[in-house]
């Protein structure tokens, strides 16, 4: 416990000016959560921005609670003496635009409705989160991100800070993510969202004012993506073909461990999360594609980053594989970035990039660390 | 700990020039060249702590197989120099890097362990066991440098791939150049070292 960045408890800011979004309406005003981690240092240089994935929030470490059973969703790589230093660096990780776990989303009331948003929440896309995280940063009183960070659909926010804002971010490191999602992301993600869309408790989105939820195809939508987060391996050395009572019962009650695995992350995943929310974030990950506008030449996309970058993609990862990180790395360098790239060897699939695994923290943790030598060389001549 | 190539590679590198260090290692060379020439440089390397130990030293580094091919990774004539220190006789396909990497940058650095060295003649001409001392320090059952040659085979390897050799160093494991080791480079040089470009 004594790597723990303790009990921390998420702030809230408010933001009156509207946000115009890619899908041509606006927000006119919105909340954002964040949580902090560490101290911002004098010269304000220390700031890290942490960017979540699809059913991630604002808790990225420690404990809101003396109570919680587990930490943030990304503990393991951030706290006193870990990879993302909270002794070092100031971290702080906010809940996007159209979450669900206190920013402004579909679970929020409408002003011009006064009922919740639901469906009628507009489609928010990478750029617009972005966006938001900028208007964070200025609230925040800072002037840039020492570095961005994030995994997966966090990633992909990183690569469009170094884009959007190249002045803002010194560094970006970019893990388990892609330029854009393939065809067939797309089609899991399709999948998810008809399970939610067809389960009758749907209501187009309204179940909140019908007293109800889509648990079923939330569940289910939740249970795809659980097998699309895990490597084949991965499953087999988790559940294999044990079976929960030791034999074979002819029926369809729950038999094989990763039959019982899944519908546990699917039912616990109901209690946790909006159906309108996670049809949102599957949209922004399919509609992220930086160089459809610059005739599909993603170092041209890239051509204003600033950053250096880090890149990092895991073996056994087949959502985003690690060929999708060499074609973000070998755009990076055609852009003339400073990138270095790391391979990690691991059987955890997708999900990898959570995990403590030695050489993904030894490369990240170099990484950050030599960060924080330029910050304390720049102190000095100071 | 420098290595005895190093200072003979240095002086061939032009000052703030782009260099690609294939098979770069912890990345000390890089870090070398960076302190001495201001270069801005970048490596290739497969291994995990050796990547890890690049990046703790704040050096870019890509982690790939050389084997799997470079010129996925680089535009053309994207480096004024690409190095491969000690590394081709480790490759499955020298002779393909050796091709590639001219595509990539303007000229070539390439040092190797020569296995025309006298000890190494010795040991195999005389006594009658493969070569196994400083410079080729494993046992042939297990050993990285299955490609190994000598100066005569490397330049007929050149002259067939079209590369003009423009510089040729060889040194002694005390990293001295003498006026034996220009007179017979083949039998006395235990590293080899040339400035390699294409031919016009």
């Amino acid at each position: 416990m004594n790597h723990s960045v303790g009990i921390v408890h998420p702030q809230t800011a408010i933001f009156t000016a509207p946000l115009a979004l890619d899908c041509g309406r606006s927000l006119p005003s919105y909340t954002l959560v964040y949580e902090t981690y560490g101290q911002l240092n004098a010269a304000g240089s220390n700031a890290v921005l942490i960017c979540h994935a699809l059913s991630g929030d604002h808790h990225a470490a420690g404990f809101n609670a003396e109570t919680e059973r587990k930490p943030g969703w990304w503990d393991s790589a951030i706290g006193p003496g870990k990879p993302i230093d909270t002794n070092r660096f100031f971290v702080v990780c906010l809940n996007n635009l159209g979450g669900c776990k206190g920013s402004t989303g579909p679970l929020s009331i409408d002003p011009a409705t006064n009922k919740p948003y639901g469906p009628d929440f507009p489609i928010v896309t990478v750029r617009d989160w972005v966006s938001a995280q900028h208007r964070l940063m200025q609230y925040l009183g800072l002037a840039r991100w020492v570095a961005v960070i994030g995994g997966s659909l966090g990633g992909m926010q990183v690569l469009q800070w170094s884009i959007s804002y190249p002045d803002a971010i010194a560094h970006a490191v970019v893990i388990a993510a892609a330029p854009k999602l393939s065809a067939q992301n797309i089609a899991f993600n399709e999948v998810a969202r008809q399970a939610i869309i067809t389960d009758p408790e749907f209501h187009g989105g309204r179940y909140a004012e019908e007293g109800t939820l889509p648990r079923r195809g939330l569940m289910l939508a939740r249970m795809l993506g659980h097998i699309t987060y895990l490597s084949d391996d991965a499953m087999r050395a988790k559940f294999g073909r044990e079976l929960r009572a030791g034999q074979v019962n002819y029926g369809f009650d729950v038999e094989f461990q990763v039959e019982s695995y899944l519908r546990y992350q699917g039912t616990s995943f109901v209690d946790r999360f909006d159906a309108n929310t996670y049809l949102l974030m599957t949209k922004a990950l399919d509609y992220f594609d930086p160089a459809h506008e610059y005739g599909d030449d993603l170092s041209a996309a890239l051509a204003p980053a600033q950053a250096d970058f880090l890149v990092i993609s895991f073996t056994s990862d087949w959502r985003f594989a690690p060929m999708r990180s060499r074609e973000i790395v070998r755009a990076l360098l055609a852009a003339g970035r400073r990138v270095s790239y790391a391979e990690i060897e691991s059987n955890h699939g997708h999900d990898a990039f959570l995990m403590n695994i030695p050489y993904y923290h030894r490369v990240l943790a170099g990484y950050m660390a030599n960060i924080d030598l330029t910050l304390e060389q720049s102190a000095g001549v100071l | 700990m420098i290595r005895p190539d190093w200072h003979i590679v240095e002086q061939w590198i032009t000052p703030r020039s782009r260099v690609l260090d294939l098979g770069c290692g912890d990345g000390s060379l890089m870090a070398h060249l960076i302190d001495r020439r201001q270069v801005s440089a970048v490596g290739l390397e497969l291994d995990d702590d050796q990547v890890a130990a690049c990046i703790e030293a704040g050096l870019n580094v890509i982690q790939e197989d050389l084997d799997s091919g470079i010129s996925d990774w680089f535009a053309p004539m994207s480096f004024d120099f690409v190095i491969v220190s000690q590394t081709i006789q480790a490759m499955r396909h020298p002779e393909r890097l050796l091709a590639d990497m001219l595509s990539i940058a303007r000229e070539g650095i390439v040092t190797f362990p020569n296995m025309g060295y006298w000890r190494n003649r010795v040991q195999l001409g005389l006594l009658g066991h493969m070569p196994f001392n400083r410079a080729l320090p494993n046992p042939w059952y297990n050993t990285p440098n299955i490609h190994l040659c000598t100066l005569t085979d490397f330049e007929a390897l050149c002259d067939e791939l079209g590369l003009e050799i423009l510089d040729r160093a060889v040194v002694d494991s005390a990293r001295r150049e003498s006026a034996l080791l220009r007179t017979f480079p083949n039998w006395f040089g235990e590293h080899a070292i040339y400035r390699i470009k294409r031919r016009v």
